[in-house]
């Protein structure tokens, strides 16, 4: 598969409560495997994935933060996070994990219409 | 047109799969290929041979496995989720068979339009 396609994966669900933020970055982590131009989209409770200071053990759940830390060992370091959706939340991007390119939601439109697949979770 | 599906949610529970398996009919009547269906999170469950819906019900997993040998549509669940959930090869139904998230990003690659079906 020497084709390269741009992917963008939308994170729109908060990182605990449903398995939709941690099975997006097992695809994540394969596309970039597979060589594509991986990007990643974080908006409405979203923005909540990339926020530090996550503690889960009294759900009993295993804390997967440290794994967005690592997305740039694996070369994927577009990360865009919706300003209106940050703001919604009372989240300043000093509050996040890793560094992200904030966009608003117009810009974000922009970014997704580029895409070649857009996959949402 | 070459059409990727992605079914992100269970049977029953949510209108996902079924609305992916009728966009799917309606897109081979129209003339379309859908060259491939991957089933991820709750969506591996579509694959489970130990459904039984009551008879008056639609029966969604063999309505797949039905569309696959018919059009020769390849559903691949992934394997990931599916063992997470209980899906394995011994209660996998007829016409699905489990591979890996390479498989997604493939029908990405290869497919004009990959469509998602979830929440």
């Amino acid at each position: 598969m020497s084709e390269m396609k741009k992917f963008m994966f939308v994170n729109r669900k908060a990182p605990y409560g449903t398995i939709y933020a941690l099975e997006s970055l097992e695809v994540v982590l394969i596309t970039a495997a597979f060589d594509q131009d991986v990007s990643l989209a974080f908006l409405d409770d979203g923005v909540y994935q990339l926020k530090k200071g996550q503690q889960t053990k009294g759900i009993e759940t295993k804390n997967f933060s440290p794994a967005y830390r690592a997305l740039e060992g694996y070369d994927i370091e577009k990360l865009y996070v919706e300003k209106e959706s940050l703001e919604a939340r009372g989240i300043v991007e000093e509050d996040l994990l890793v560094d992200v390119t904030v966009l608003t939601r117009a810009e974000m439109g922009a970014l997704m219409d580029e895409q070649d697949v857009v996959l949402s979770f | 047109m070459k059409f990727g599906i992605v079914v992100n949610e269970g049977p029953y529970q949510h209108q996902a799969s079924d609305s992916a398996y009728l966009f799917a009919k309606a897109a081979i009547a129209g003339g379309h290929e859908v060259w491939r269906v991957f089933f991820y999170h709750d969506g591996v469950n579509n694959a489970s041979k130990l459904t039984e819906p009551p008879q008056d019900d639609r029966h969604i997993v063999n309505r797949w496995a039905k569309l696959a040998e018919e059009h020769k549509v390849d559903l691949v669940v992934c394997v990931a989720a599916a063992l997470r959930r209980g899906i394995k090869e011994e209660n996998l139904a007829q016409g699905f068979r489990i591979s890996g998230l390479g498989q997604l990003v493939e029908a990405g690659i290869k497919c004009d339009r990959l469509v998602t079906f979830g929440d």
